[in-house]
């Protein structure tokens, strides 16, 4: 049985080219939603020796026409798949067309996009062939490869599969800079209808190894300069979001309890794209693309704004849902008008961040400002993109939101004309 | 009005002497004119800066600028703007009694000064970003790699050390309308301008680099103005992937008006709520190739709220001419089978998991082909409006796809038969083989098997007849 899929398998690769493999198993791996390069260690080859660089900044190398970056050489080893997970378009009943590559193609085709500056590294996944821990082998092996044989310097995420022995993840770290482990869908019962063969204790196994190991290499290199790092770009995970009926909060809470849980860098959010050969276990309606930008929209809020998980149940409302018209900023402070206006010449910093339409960057601008001036209207325009959506929030020395704050349509006001918004999403 | 003129648009260091000079004399802003040289209209007759008669020493003073000022000074410079001469200037002149100035944003030219050094922030970004190489190849030795780049402000040279420390592994050059940086993996050298030409007009990896850029966008999602964004067209036409946009673009919406065309996703209409919506609806659905094939729909037939629904797998030929499920011989032996566990088909409600007759020809004849999962899958949306139509309160399925229209995974008969599974709404579902695996059989095989049918069936029997005293009281 196992040799006959093998002899399939060799088939595909002696009859298909390169390029087209690579439009297999890239196309295979654009549902990933992760594209980030940043916020690893420092690395460049001044020294003449090895190829690449990072910074803290990853770059984007070109944009696609869906919107999205394209940092690294997204692919997946193989799409072929022992496993029956329903979003996936990958799965083992979905009738795509499958093909594999070695890992020593995987290594050329990186360091030759690299070297014409296309990428800022690879992102590795793949589809489970014959066991877990064989597949987590064959991820490994590119990585080390790129690092050992090229001395390559640039970025690696491997996508890591959580049924592998834990030892293999351990090591995936070893070479990678970011690792990441899908928990998939938000809650346990979701995972058991879509997801029959992965399991969540299974999954959340893994990503603590990961984070131990991540807290462990860090106390090491506080100790020792020369200790090996483990991904120093942390770990990372993805939510498909729509598939199921959770709503936004559940996941904003299960989101939430997974950063403090596994010291996450980054949760993704996937919003469900009906696939080519979906199942029909799936709802066929596609969520709206809006959705999964409130929900980031609401992960901003509470990674960098001080929101917490309860001022966004506020602003989700009593089904549970982000509204779509508006922004979670704007939908909080519209249930919470009792602590508006706020005084941008008094206001502490936390005061500020809770304003709608004025960022982190233009917070700091404000107190910045302020430390040479009291602050007029005209004065904060030049601070912030809009002062419009900022008026009824704010009290400046020559504004003052009388009633505006008290009008029942407030949010009609603010809220942005209504335009056919996603054409053809 | 003194003209200072500056000989390199972006020499950092000879403005600042010059500057230093001009406020240590006490010129103000107004009494300064700042120039590039290639910039004034006529070159040699500018006279030189350095020329000015210095003020008289005794109003010299000690010229202050903070790091920050210098920070972005230094960048700033790079703009293409001929008027941030003047505004350099400017803030060096106040920074001298406002120290904190820049920490101001409010003040329009701290504000004007930010605008300048974000822009060539980032520019200078892009063209890390947007720079490809193609490798041409060398007599001896690895290719070297030579790159077209257009930038908006004269970024070059703060630029190529990203790019040593990046590539100093291989022999690059980058060639702007400016200049020319040549790297030869040990220095880095200066060459007068050269012209898009002068890079190859080929490399074999960008012909996979294009066919990637193709593959991971994905269509059902277009954001052409979140693209154009970060991606401006000015940088289009030395980005070999962008000539590809218009034709994804065009694509992706053919691809959206072809699914409109040949109906929406189910989803989108609500589901059929009489017998004759479900049926002219399946008979209309062409949502998987067996609904395209040309074959007619074969529906299910029975009472509703049955005791029972009793699901096969698909059509057989003699179901396609007659339009009733289970009529072949695989019929006939279910038939058989449920007379003799006292289960009255004509109280049952009897339908299949897919609709259509699938079949391959060889010759006249129509060979019976299995569903594929994902044929299933599809169908199991009319599945799902016919029992909500229907209302069975008890499912026999038949074989291990009518188990994977209800369950939406493939179950394993073997170890699932023998216990009623419950559906999600509650619904028992016994699972046993489909009547056509005992005729395939023959021997000892058939005659076990035969005997685990009639098992089955009896643990249905005796459900149903549980079920019906508790129904009907007699």
């Amino acid at each position: 049985m196992q040799t006959a899929k093998e002899e399939h398998i060799k088939n595909d690769m002696s009859q298909l080219s390169v390029l087209e493999r690579l439009e297999i198993l890239a196309d295979a791996a654009k549902y990933d939603a992760s594209c980030a390069s940043s916020g690893t260690a420092k690395r460049d080859s001044r020294d003449g020796k090895g190829l690449g660089s990072t910074a803290g900044m990853g770059i984007c190398h070109a944009y696609a026409p869906d919107g999205r970056c394209i940092s690294l050489l997204k692919l997946l080893l193989t799409n072929h798949c022992i496993f029956d997970c329903h979003y996936c378009v990958n799965r083992k009943s979905s009738n795509v067309r499958r093909a594999r590559f070695t890992p020593r193609e995987v290594v050329d085709l990186t360091l030759s996009f690299y070297r014409r500056n296309y990428i800022e590294g690879l992102f590795l996944s793949s589809g489970i062939v014959r066991t877990a821990s064989h597949t987590m082998e064959q991820l490994i092996e590119v990585a080390r490869s790129l690092r050992e044989d090229h001395d390559f310097r640039g970025y690696i995420h491997l996508k890591t599969i959580p049924e592998a022995e834990a030892e293999l993840v351990e090591r995936a770290g070893r070479w990678a800079d970011r690792v990441s482990i899908n928990v998939e869908l938000p809650t346990e019962q979701g995972l058991a209808r879509l997801a029959p063969d992965k399991k969540t204790r299974q999954i959340e196994g893994a990503m603590g190894t990961v984070r131990d190991a991540i807290v462990a290499g860090k106390d090491a290199s506080a100790r020792y300069r020369s200790a090996p790092r483990f991904a120093p770009a942390g770990q990372s995970t993805q939510m498909v979001v729509g598939a199921d009926g959770t709503n936004d909060t559940q996941i904003v809470e299960r989101a939430s309890t997974l950063y403090r849980g596994f010291g996450l860098r980054r949760v993704y959010y996937s919003a469900f794209s009906p696939i080519p050969s979906s199942s029909a276990v799936l709802p066929l309606k596609r969520p709206p693309l809006l959705r999964e930008h409130r929900l980031y929209q609401s992960d901003w809020l509470i990674r960098f704004y001080g929101f917490s998980t309860s001022d966004v149940r506020r602003a989700a409302g009593p089904e549970g849902m982000l509204p779509l018209d508006i922004d979670p900023k704007l939908a909080w402070a519209l249930e919470s008008r009792e602590v508006f206006p706020v005084d941008l010449n008094r206001a502490p910093r936390e005061m500020l961040l809770r304003v709608p339409g004025l960022g982190t960057k233009a917070v700091d601008a404000i107190l910045a400002a302020r430390r040479h001036r009291t602050l007029r209207l005209e004065d904060v325009a030049r601070l912030t993109v809009s002062v419009r959506k900022l008026r009824p929030f704010v009290t400046t020395t020559d504004w003052r939101p009388v009633t505006l704050l008290d009008r029942a349509d407030l949010r009609a006001q603010l809220a942005p004309k209504p335009k056919q918004l996603e054409l053809f999403a | 009005m003194i003209v200072a003129t500056l000989q390199e648009p972006d020499d950092f260091e000879a403005w600042r002497d010059e500057a230093r000079r001009l406020v240590s004399q006490g010129h103000a802003p107004h009494e300064v004119s700042w120039r590039d040289a290639a910039e004034s209209e006529d070159l040699f007759a500018a006279p030189p800066a350095h020329t000015f008669s210095p003020a008289p020493a005794t109003s010299a003073r000690t010229v202050r600028a903070n790091r920050a000022f210098l920070d972005q000074a230094h960048l700033a410079i790079l703009h293409r703007d001929g008027a941030r001469l003047d505004l350099l200037y400017r803030i060096l002149w106040r920074l001298q009694d406002e120290p904190r100035l820049l920490g101001d944003p409010a003040d329009p030219d701290a504000g004007a000064l930010h605008r300048l050094v974000r822009q060539v922030r980032r520019d200078i970004h892009k063209m890390r970003a947007f720079l490809r190489f193609r490798a041409m190849p060398e007599d001896t030795g690895p290719p070297r790699y030579l790159a077209w780049f257009e930038p908006d402000h004269r970024i070059e040279r703060a630029n190529a050390a990203f790019f040593r420390d990046r590539f100093a592994s291989q022999r690059w050059s980058i060639l702007t309308p400016r200049l020319t940086l040549h790297w030869d993996g040990k220095s880095l050298n200066e060459a007068p301008p050269a012209r898009r030409e002068d890079v190859p007009a080929h490399d074999a990896t960008e012909d996979l680099w294009l066919g990637y850029y193709r593959s991971i966008f994905n269509p059902a999602r277009l954001k052409v103005g979140a693209m154009v964004k970060e991606m401006p067209r000015r940088y289009w036409k030395n980005l070999p992937e962008a000539a590809q946009i218009p034709a994804l673009i065009a694509g992706a919406q053919q691809r959206e008006a072809a699914m409109i065309a040949t109906g929406a996703p189910p989803a989108d209409e609500p589901a059929p709520t009489t017998r004759e919506a479900l049926a002219d609806g399946i008979a209309q659905c062409r949502r998987c190739p067996i609904g395209c094939n040309g074959t007619a729909p074969v529906l299910g037939e029975g009472p509703l709220d049955p005791p029972l629904l009793i699901l096969g797998e698909q059509p057989g030929d003699t179901e396609e001419r007659t339009g009733r499920p289970f009529v072949g011989p695989a019929g006939e032996l279910l038939n058989a089978h449920l007379t003799r566990a006292g289960i009255a088909r004509a109280q049952a409600y009897v339908t299949n998991a897919v609709k259509h007759f699938k079949f391959e020809r060889q010759g006249r004849r129509l060979l019976h082909q299995n569903p594929t999962a994902n044929e299933i899958d599809h169908c199991r949306w009319w599945l799902e409006a016919e029992r909500a139509l229907v209302r069975p309160r008890a499912i026999l399925a038949l074989g291990a796809s009518a188990g994977r229209a209800l369950l939406g995974r493939t179950p394993s008969i073997g170890r699932e038969r023998g216990c009623p599974i419950p559906l999600p709404d509650g619904t028992p579902m016994w699972l046993t083989v489909h009547p056509s695996y005992l005729l395939r059989l023959n021997g000892a095989a058939s005659t076990r098997e035969t005997e685990r049918f009639k098992a089955d069936l009896a643990l249905v029997s005796a459900h149903l007849a549980r079920e019906n005293r508790l129904h009907t009281p007699a």
